[in-house]
């Protein structure tokens, strides 16, 4: 069995996760080439070989170049499995280079079992479990479902990936930073974070005033931001900050991966829902099955004390 | 120009879920279903573009499913497209993406679209593929997981949301497929008199027969809900006992209220 791990690089770097796909290798038994489209100088750890092609000729992200790159190294070593992080570099090219080869597809894999790929879906509130039925199959990892044991080992045999035509309908500007953040929710030994279940832009000041009385920030998920209701400086999650509190108090985040991510390092985690099945309940330590109207205010007069 | 919006219909992933019969996709039984919560800023954002080009665009919508997925289907015309194809297929959920998206580009293979929106992914299965796929089988341009639309004569400038909050900026020559991501616009509420307008638009059905030609490339064996990892407490009951004992909790557990 052979795969092919497709590599990430960004802003001159090559990404961690980049190592996620070895730790799925392993797992999966494996024998392992990679391909990364970034420098000789940025090459990954790896003791196998390296398809590497020139980020300043092909560009960080020009996805249809970096498909016929994948192309050619699927070419030289014949995968069984072609596999990429679910990252918005991943999801991004890994359907292309399906299409291309009409191999099966399978998105954001959290666990192999018994040979098959466990995906979740329905907002993380019910898995499945999917077979692919091509020759060869596409994969993408969700982020941070494979950990690498130990430190990365060994230096890759590096061979060259050239395309002749360069010619793409898609060109690459550039990066535009992250807003300028007003506030550091890093630092804060409390978050009190509000989620689509606050139900409306008047109810965010009553989350607000929870975190005063327990001298905390007000964080916030995304729905909660893209609705308008919190500035974005205030999103926990994968597109926001990573936030590792002392206390992190949900109030009505149902808990999409995304946040997920940005949350569970917290010490200690309290998720206030009316939902019993919400998926933040599988990180929290104690869920109140509540309304957050009620708790919320009855908590914070509690705690004002 | 011609642009289609390719949208799903979902359950409120409020819901509870349990598996089918079959054992392989959730029980409809009981759920709500809505309009793809990616798919409403793919419409709002083929409106946006039709309104700056003084109406001149004609935006089709295209669904698959059974026939409750016309409920979608009315209101994005009423949000503003102007016909639609519903794609009958009761058993929807028994084709994996590539078949989908293979029966999409099938359709659109046809019709020279200049422009096709889909959202970055579906909310129950998630598969972020779709509409990417279009893009490969029709040899259109395609960038995913907008958070930014501009169009100026011809070229598409989009911002790409990537992890950390960063945005790539990206510009996209005509045909193109774009998939969009929440935040990218504020999808509109149809009003009255628009729902009234969209009941004389040409909605046509054709059975899913007539545009799928290729078997499935993965298959899914067992659809179930996570185990539950156990070691939270869960509390319920009365507002003060749930209080009194989250925060004996806190007072044992954390330093926050030392």
């Amino acid at each position: 069995m052979k795969a092919l791990l497709i590599g990430e690089y960004r802003q001159g770097k090559l990404l961690d996760s980049t190592y996620e796909l070895q730790a799925f290798a392993a797992q999966l038994g494996a024998e392992c080439a990679m391909v990364l489209v970034g420098s000789a100088a940025q090459a990954p750890k790896f003791g196998g070989k390296l398809y590497l092609a020139d980020a300043a000729k092909y560009g960080e992200y020009n996805p249809d170049l970096h498909k016929k790159l994948v192309l050619e190294a699927v070419a030289k070593e014949d995968p069984d499995y072609i596999v990429f992080v679910h990252s918005s570099y991943g999801w991004d090219l890994a359907p292309r280079v399906a299409s291309a080869l009409q191999a099966g597809q399978v998105s954001e894999v959290v666990a192999v079992l018994d040979g098959k790929f466990e995906v979740t879906c329905c907002n993380a509130k019910m898995r499945r479990t999917v077979t692919p039925k091509s020759a060869r199959t596409v994969v993408t990892l969700q982020a941070g479902a494979f950990t690498l044991h130990g430190e990365p080992q060994g230096t890759p045999l590096l061979e060259t990936l050239e395309l002749s035509d360069l010619a793409s309908p898609v060109e690459f500007i550039g990066y535009e930073a992250a807003e300028r953040r007003e506030v550091d929710l890093t630092r804060a030994e409390v978050i009190v974070s509000a989620g689509r279940g606050v139900g409306k832009k008047d109810n965010v000041p009553m989350i607000a005033a929870l975190a005063k009385a327990l001298g905390g920030e007000l964080g916030a998920s995304r729905p909660v931001v893209d609705a308008g209701w919190v500035p974005h400086s205030r999103q926990v999650g994968t597109t926001g900050q990573s936030v590792s509190p002392k206390l992190y108090v949900a109030c009505g985040v149902s808990g999409a991966i995304q946040h997920l991510a940005g949350m569970k390092k917290a010490d200690f985690i309290v998720a206030i829902n009316k939902d019993k099945d919400a998926p933040i309940g599988e990180i929290a330590d104690v869920l109140v099955v509540a309304d957050v109207m009620q708790f919320v205010p009855a908590m914070t007069a509690r705690c004002a004390r | 120009m011609k642009i289609l919006v390719c949208i799903k219909q979902v359950p409120d992933m409020e819901s509870r879920f349990k598996a089918n019969s079959e054992g392989t996709w959730y029980d409809e039984t009981d759920l709500a279903f809505r309009m793809n919560e990616y798919d409403e800023y793919a419409v709002e954002q083929a409106v946006q573009l039709k309104e700056q080009l003084g109406g001149e665009p004609e935006i089709t919508v295209l669904s698959i499913g059974p026939d409750r997925v016309v409920e979608a289907i009315k209101k994005a015309l009423a949000m503003g497209a102007d016909r639609a194809v519903h794609i009958r297929d009761d058993k929807y959920y028994q084709k994996d993406p590539w078949q989908i998206a293979s029966a999409i580009a099938t359709h659109a293979g046809t019709k020279s679209y200049d422009l096709i929106f889909t959202g970055m992914q579906s909310q129950d299965r998630g598969s972020a593929q779709v509409g990417v796929t279009i893009a490969d089988q029709l040899g259109f341009a395609c960038a995913t997981t907008l958070v930014g639309f501009a169009y100026d004569s011809g070229t598409v400038t989009v911002k790409r949301e990537l992890e950390g909050g960063a945005k790539g900026v990206v510009r996209l020559k005509l045909p193109a497929v774009v998939t969009c991501q929440l935040g990218l616009n504020t999808p509109r509420y149809p009003t009255l008199p628009n729902i009234m307008k969209a009941k004389k638009k040409e909605i046509s059905v054709q059975p899913i027969g007539d545009l799928l030609k290729v078997e499935e490339l993965t298959a899914t064996d067992r659809m179930y809900p996570p185990a539950k990892k156990g070691g939270g407490i869960v509390i319920e009951g009365d507002v003060n006992d749930q209080l009194d004992r989250l925060l004996g909790i806190l007072k044992e557990k954390t330093a926050v209220f030392r």
